[in-house]
């Protein structure tokens, strides 16, 4: 079985200062990956490098497209990397107003990722439009409300909604449930985990907090000062850590 | 004549708009930047469509000038004279007497000619400005073809009104491939921008300039189950009579009466001194004004 995403020897550096390096690892289809780390461990320079925000120094992302092929997307002309994240691949930022257009109706913005592929029929656009709202829990009666007019989480749910309109098959998450009270945390991780399942996305999701990898990630990652310093299942890496940083965040946890 | 260059701006700078009109030629819907000069009228008033039309003009041309399809507002008053003045170049009201027509806002009801050019005075020429302010990123669209977001602007429309409400500088698709905004022409004109003659963009404040070469293929954006619809005020002309022109509609009292005319001030009266008159029209005098 080939992986869905092969990363190899990633590094990138802001002048001296190092933000991510050498890092390795292959994502299977269907699979979850958590990254975690503390504040300034490079997980989301790596999340952005992954997802071409931004461009390593070194390395290799090499991704299967459609037609079995895979091809290193640092490398692939921007044109057909801006066609990916538009289609094969999806990002969630962690603050929705950085992924949804906050002028335009719930439809619209569920929408535009469908437009931008080619969907030129209203009543379709509208009806999908209308379906994913539902499936994130958001009721028919606000598709034509703007984001501006959706609470925190609704956000949130709406931003995963046009991110998996067009059904992706890799997930870029950053920090998903940050910022968001814990009761509005706890449906919004139901909600992924079942869309999770149910539509066998693979995912990378970084997050500093340890209960959100608990829930939805089959493997885990930890990273410090640049490197990752520890990898395995996630049950494994949180029940009998290896690495004295890992020891110190899974005790850091507070036990309510 | 007088103590003006041809046409007020200098042999180089007319040059340069040049090179940028043959580059808008050659890729049609595409806005090419351009050093816009200072004009002597205010930014809005027609600097790019002036400066366009100083470029064109030569000795030989006989110039019309329209405002919203009239001949006879300040604006197109004001043009017509300025080249009189610098240029010294003919003018007519006649559509189809004039070789380059400068226009705002309207395109002419008789059909243009091979041997004629229009110029049109453009606001913003970037259509995709209202949804993403950052001009980097809109011209990264125009260069990669993303044009899903113009889409959305329609369907926030149908969403909003339950019909593609905007009138006007509806947005088109030239050659299959720029997305252009036509200039805030009411969407009435945009299958005529499918002409013989050559149409030029000037946006003098926006420092842009672009171009449709004759018979360029112009296709107006819409949704599969609402199409494009070329509308206008389901009227007749109450001067002339026209069925087939875009109309304005005139308040004429206190008492919310109202008449409807053809903007085109050239096409009524020529259609009035052909005999035709509408529901509140007299019949055409020589000695009117």
């Amino acid at each position: 079985m080939t992986p869905l995403l092969k990363v190899e020897n990633i590094s990138k550096f802001y002048g001296n200062r190092i933000g991510c390096e050498n890092v390795n690892f292959d994502l299977y289809s269907g699979e979850v990956m958590g990254i975690v780390g503390e504040s300034g461990s490079g997980k989301s320079t790596l999340l952005n490098c992954l997802a071409g925000f931004l461009t390593p120094e070194t390395g290799e992302v090499r991704f299967e497209m459609r037609d079995g092929e895979m091809r290193d997307t640092v490398t692939m002309s921007e044109p057909e990397r801006r066609m990916l994240s538009r289609t094969d691949w999806a990002f969630v930022h962690q603050h929705a107003r950085d992924g949804l257009r906050m002028n335009v109706s719930a439809g619209g913005n569920v929408g535009e990722r469908l437009m931008a592929v080619g969907a030129r029929h209203y009543g379709n656009i509208r009806a999908e439009a209308v379906d994913w709202l539902g499936r994130v829990e958001i009721s028919e009666e606000r598709v034509d409300d703007r984001p501006t007019q959706f609470s925190g989480g609704m956000q949130q749910r709406l931003q995963i909604a046009r991110n998996l309109v067009t059904g992706p098959r890799l997930v870029f998450m950053d920090e998903p449930t940050g910022g968001l009270d814990v009761s509005v945390q706890a449906r919004l991780l139901d909600l992924l985990r079942g869309l999770v399942r149910e539509m066998g996305l693979s995912a990378i999701i970084v997050t500093h907090d340890l209960a959100v990898v608990r829930l939805l990630a089959d493997r885990l990652m930890v990273m410090k000062d640049g490197h990752v310093v520890e990898t395995g299942l996630t049950d494994q890496v949180l029940d009998d850590p290896q690495h004295a940083y890992t020891q110190l965040l899974v005790s850091s946890v507070l036990q309510v | 004549m007088s103590d003006y260059n041809f046409a007020y701006l200098d042999e180089q700078t007319k040059r340069m708009i040049r090179r940028a009109i043959l580059k808008g030629l050659a890729i049609p819907g595409y806005q090419v930047p351009f050093a816009s000069r200072e004009m002597p009228m205010p930014y809005g008033w027609g600097t790019g469509g002036v400066q366009v039309s100083a470029a064109t003009l030569t000795p030989d041309d006989t110039f019309k000038v329209i405002d919203q399809g009239a001949d006879d507002t300040t604006n197109a008053v004001s043009i017509r004279k300025f080249f009189e003045k610098t240029a010294g170049v003919a003018t007519t009201e006649e559509a189809s007497a004039a070789s380059v027509i400068q226009t705002r806002h309207r395109i002419p009801e008789d059909e243009l000619r091979e041997d004629q050019i229009l110029v049109y005075q453009v606001p913003i020429p970037e259509p995709l400005r209202f949804l993403e302010p950052s001009e980097v990123e809109t011209r990264k669209m125009h260069s990669l073809e993303e044009y899903g977001l113009m889409h959305v602007k329609l369907y926030e429309d149908i969403a909003k009104h339950g019909a593609i409400a905007t009138s006007y500088a509806y947005p088109v698709k030239v050659e299959g491939r720029y997305v252009m905004d036509p200039s805030p022409i009411p969407k009435f004109d945009n299958p005529k921008m499918e002409m013989a003659g050559i149409q030029l963009f000037g946006a003098g404040r926006e420092q842009r300039i672009y171009a449709l070469p004759p018979y360029c293929q112009v296709v107006s954006l819409d949704f599969e189950d609402f199409p494009f619809e070329a509308s206008k005020a389901d009227h007749a002309c109450d001067m002339c009579g026209a069925t087939d022109s875009y109309l304005d509609e005139v308040i004429m009292d206190d008492a919310g009466n109202r008449m409807f005319v053809c903007s085109d001030t050239d096409y009524c009266a020529s259609r009035r001194k052909a005999g035709h008159v509408g529901a509140q029209g007299t019949p055409f005098e020589e000695t009117a004004a």
